[in-house]
Formats: C-alpha cells, structure tokens, sequence
C-alpha cells in the first residue's frame, strides 16, 4: 500500500505557488552570484580548479559512453535501413545527426546533470549544514558568488569541449565496431558522415551545450545552497538537484531546438 | 562597543527573541548565557547579520549594522571574527590555508607575510606544526583553536563566539576558555560569548545577558550572579549538585 505521506509530499512539491517560490528564490541566489565581489585572481583560481574538477574529471565516463553510444547508433540505423533502396552510406549519415544534433550535447549533458550536479549539490549543502557558508557570509564574503560563479563559468567554458570530444568518440565508436560487426564498410561510413554536413547543426549543438552548462550548476547549486538540516537533507538536495536539472535542461532542449531548428 | 536595542525575531508565530537590548562592553568577555532553545544562537546570528529580525538596533560603534548595505557590512564584518560551533573550518583546505583565507581575501599581504601571520596566529593558539594537516586530521579542541586562529588573523575588534565548549572535554574546555579571555585582553577585542556552561561563565565572564524563553530577564558580572535571587537564573547557574553545595555554603557565611 502506498505510503500516504508520499503523496502529500508530492502535492506540496507541485504546489504552483512553491513552484513560483523556487523560481523567485533561484533568481534572487542569481543575482547574488553575478554581483561578483571578490578578487580576480581569486576567481581565477577557483575557475580552473573548476574547470579540472568538472571538465576533466568527467572525460572518462563520458569517453566510454560516446563509444558505446556511438556504437550502438551505428548498429541500430544499420538495423533499420535493411532495404535495398536505401544507400548503405545512410548509416553514416544518420550515426553523424543523431551524435551531432541529440546524442552528444542532450545525452551528455544528463549524464553530467547526474555526475557533476550531485557533487555540486552536495559539496555546497555540507558546507551550508556544518555553517561553512555562514563563516564566509560572517567574513563579509559572498558566499554565492564565491562558490557559484566559478562553478557557473567554468561550466560554460568546459562543456563545449567535453561534447566536442564526446562527439569525435561518437563516431570512433560508431565506426570501429560498426565495421568489425559487418554493419558497414569503412567507406560507407565515411562518406555518410562527410554527405551533406551541415556546420549550422554544429552551432545549434554547442550553444545547447553552453546554456545546459549554465542550467546544471545553478539548478544544481541552487539546492545545495538552501540545504538545512542535516547529512539526511543534504542528500536529498543532491537527489532534487539531479532531477530538477534534468527537468530544466529537458525543457531548454525543446525550447531551444524550436527556436533554432524549427 | 557593540550595542542591541530593542531586538525582536521571530519565525512565524513563534517568538524566538522578545524585546532584547544589551550593551556588550569595549575590550571584555560579555557573555549571553541560557538554557539550549532560548534563542541565544538566533540573537547572535542576528547580530552579525546571518538572520535578519523583525525589529531592532544592532549598532557596532554607533553604527546600525542591521540599516547598511553589503558593501557597508563588508567593511564592518572585516573587523569581526568568528567561532562557530562547530569550528565551520573549510574541509577543502589546509589548516594554513584556512588561517590564511581572510588574509587572501582581504588584504594584498605578499605570500611570506601572509605565512608569517598565520604561524604567528597558529602560535598564539598553542599549535605550532599542523599548518599542512586538514581539518578531517584535527580533534574537536583543534578544529576550536584553528578556527580562533583564523578569528583572530585580521586583528578583528569583535569576535563572536558560538557556544565554543561544546562537545569538547571539561579539560579542553577550560583551554579554550583560558585562550578567549586572554585574546580579548590581549588584543583589546569586543568579545561576545554565548553559551549555557558556568564554568565559562564563572572563568571568562566580565559582563552577562541571561536570556530566558527569549527575553533577557537579567544582567550583571560573574561575582553577582552567584548571589542574584533571579528565579529563573538561579535554577540555570545552580543546576549542579556541585553549585547547589556551593550555594549552601555561600549562604551560611
């Protein structure tokens, strides 16, 4: 039997005035962000430990998966285009649009809304519940800026280039195990991915990329800020800071792929 | 001198701080004392501007903290020091770094000046040699010390302190006291201590706020409040068999 607190739980978080509440409180932590106080250098510094920390840190994970990924696009379009009046260089083709325009910026992105928004989210509300952020505030630091900011940037900044690279793996992938599963010939491939590319498609990818980079450290940051309690609540900031931001970044995709594709 | 008039905080219907005013005297160890969920904490996060009250006055030398802008705060909170319960030191960073995080922060001291400063606030707690450890390596009485360090390391004119005994042993206690009463008169600070243990009151007190559900419902030094008929404040200091016999034998002189 269902617990009846769930669903109470659930009403209150789908509340449209709790909803409103969020929005109105995520945009004021914004505007703390931006009010950048603190010393250049001192940004800087934290900017490329960021950089490391968010980018780098996450090449492996995302390296397998594009692989894979990439891969498995491969088999599954050679699957589908069992027909003699379909071009065998259309494996190519469709491995190249789907990696470029979904697979490398949205897939990606999620899967770096898992890795990086719950380590964002939990670093920032063990801070808040062991009063690490109010020693900063007490300082006369701010505490959102300080934290958020370069985490933000850093972000924008890295994201491009770990989708790039995802995309280059995609195809890798796509083309190494597509040939040695018999699904393509190596020239096939080739020619489907160079037929009819469109650099515009590129553009859309990366400037998806660039906003979900800005989406998931703040959604992220956003939850681990207002943390309270205990190791418990910080928990289940992380786990609200995974989901929002993949609900975020879900409806930016659609939005933005409206406004540049439609 | 740091004076409150007038404070009131609430969180919702509930009435956490009623009506508080005190005058924390220039260069002494002022203490709010009272049982846990009085509100001491809540006043002190008031004071220094973590929680904003309904109503009231907290003037740092004449000036309304509570009326200024973050820029103006900024400067003022430059002068203030503080120890959290729990040392809030920062997990991500060296015990040195942690010391010299304000220095960083603030001033445009070269790297060996920043050092020097830091051994030297490290000395003055009593612990040389941890400059390379991380919190998660120091004991609780540790943590305490290197967060006073890292209090102390702007030469602040108010240093707050947030319950600073607590889960520490009465041994360690009594070291951390020692060092808050001789930083405040070494260094002329403003010192604001909240707690609910006598022994920091009766070691470090110079000036005492007894908040009671909220409301300061006395004041005084050390020596009167061993023989003030307050009720309340007299079931608070005299809790302990040890202070009842104490009472008993005052008493009888």
């Amino acid at each position: 039997m269902p617990d009846p607190r769930n669903s109470v739980i659930l009403a209150t978080r789908m509340n449209p005035i709790n909803l409103i509440t969020h929005i109105g409180r995520y945009a004021l932590l914004l505007k703390q962000v931006f009010r950048a106080t603190e010393k250049r250098s001192i940004f800087w510094n934290r900017f490329f430990y960021e950089v490391n920390s968010i980018g780098i840190g996450s090449l492996g994970i995302v390296s397998i998966i594009s692989v894979f990924m990439g891969a498995v696009i491969t088999i599954q379009s050679a699957f589908g285009f069992e027909s003699p009046w379909i071009p065998l260089y259309a494996v190519g083709y469709a491995t190249r649009d789907s990696i470029i325009l979904e697979f490398s910026p949205t897939i990606v992105s999620l899967i770096l809304a898992g890795k990086v928004g719950s380590s964002i989210a939990s670093e920032i509300g063990n801070m808040r519940v062991s009063e690490q952020i109010d020693a900063l505030d007490v300082m006369g630091v701010n505490s959102a800026s300080f934290l958020i900011l370069p985490k933000i940037i850093a972000s924008i900044f890295i994201f491009p280039f770990v989708v790039i690279i995802s995309m280059f793996l995609g195809h890798i992938g796509g083309f190494v195990l597509g040939v040695l599963a018999g699904v393509v010939t190596p020239y096939e491939f080739v020619y489907g991915v160079q037929y009819e590319f469109r650099p515009y498609y590129l553009f859309y990818s990366l400037l998806k990329t660039m906003v979900f980079g800005f989406i998931i450290p703040s959604v992220s940051a956003y939850h681990g800020y207002y943390a309270r309690g205990g190791s418990l609540e910080v928990g289940q900031a992380s786990t609200r800071a995974v989901v929002y931001s993949i609900i975020v970044l879900l409806l930016f995709n659609f939005i933005l792929t409206q406004l540049l594709l439609a | 001198m740091i004076e409150v008039r007038n404070l009131n905080k609430a969180f919702g219907e509930k009435v956490v701080i009623r009506d508080f005013s005190f005058r924390f005297e220039e260069g002494k160890a002022n203490l709010i004392i009272g049982e846990s969920g009085t509100g001491k904490s809540v006043l002190v996060k008031c004071m220094v501007g973590l929680i904003t009250p309904e109503t009231g006055e907290v003037l740092f030398d004449g000036q309304d903290f509570l009326k200024m802008d973050f820029d103006e705060r900024k400067v003022i909170r430059q002068q203030i020091g503080m120890l959290f319960q729990g040392a809030a030191l920062f997990d991500s960073m060296s015990v040195s770094e942690n010391v010299m995080f304000p220095l960083t922060m603030f001033t445009e001291m070269p790297l060996k000046e920043k050092q020097e400063r830091v051994r030297f606030c490290l000395e003055r707690v009593n612990l040389p040699g941890v400059e390379k450890h991380y919190p998660a390596e120091l004991s609780g009485g540790m943590k305490k010390r290197v967060a006073i360090a890292r209090a102390i390391a702007l030469n602040p004119k108010y240093l707050f302190c947030d319950e600073p005994n607590s889960g520490l042993d009465p041994r360690t206690s009594l070291l951390i006291d020692d060092l808050i009463k001789e930083i405040t008169e070494e260094f002329n600070i403003t010192t604001v201590v909240i707690t609910h243990d006598m022994n920091s009151v009766l070691e470090i007190a110079d000036n005492i706020a007894f908040l009671h559900k909220g409301e300061k419902v006395w004041e005084g030094n050390r020596m009167e409040i061993l023989r003030s008929r307050n009720k309340e404040l007299s079931e608070f200091v005299y809790a302990t068999k040890i202070l009842h016999a104490f009472r008993d034998q005052l008493e009888k002189e």
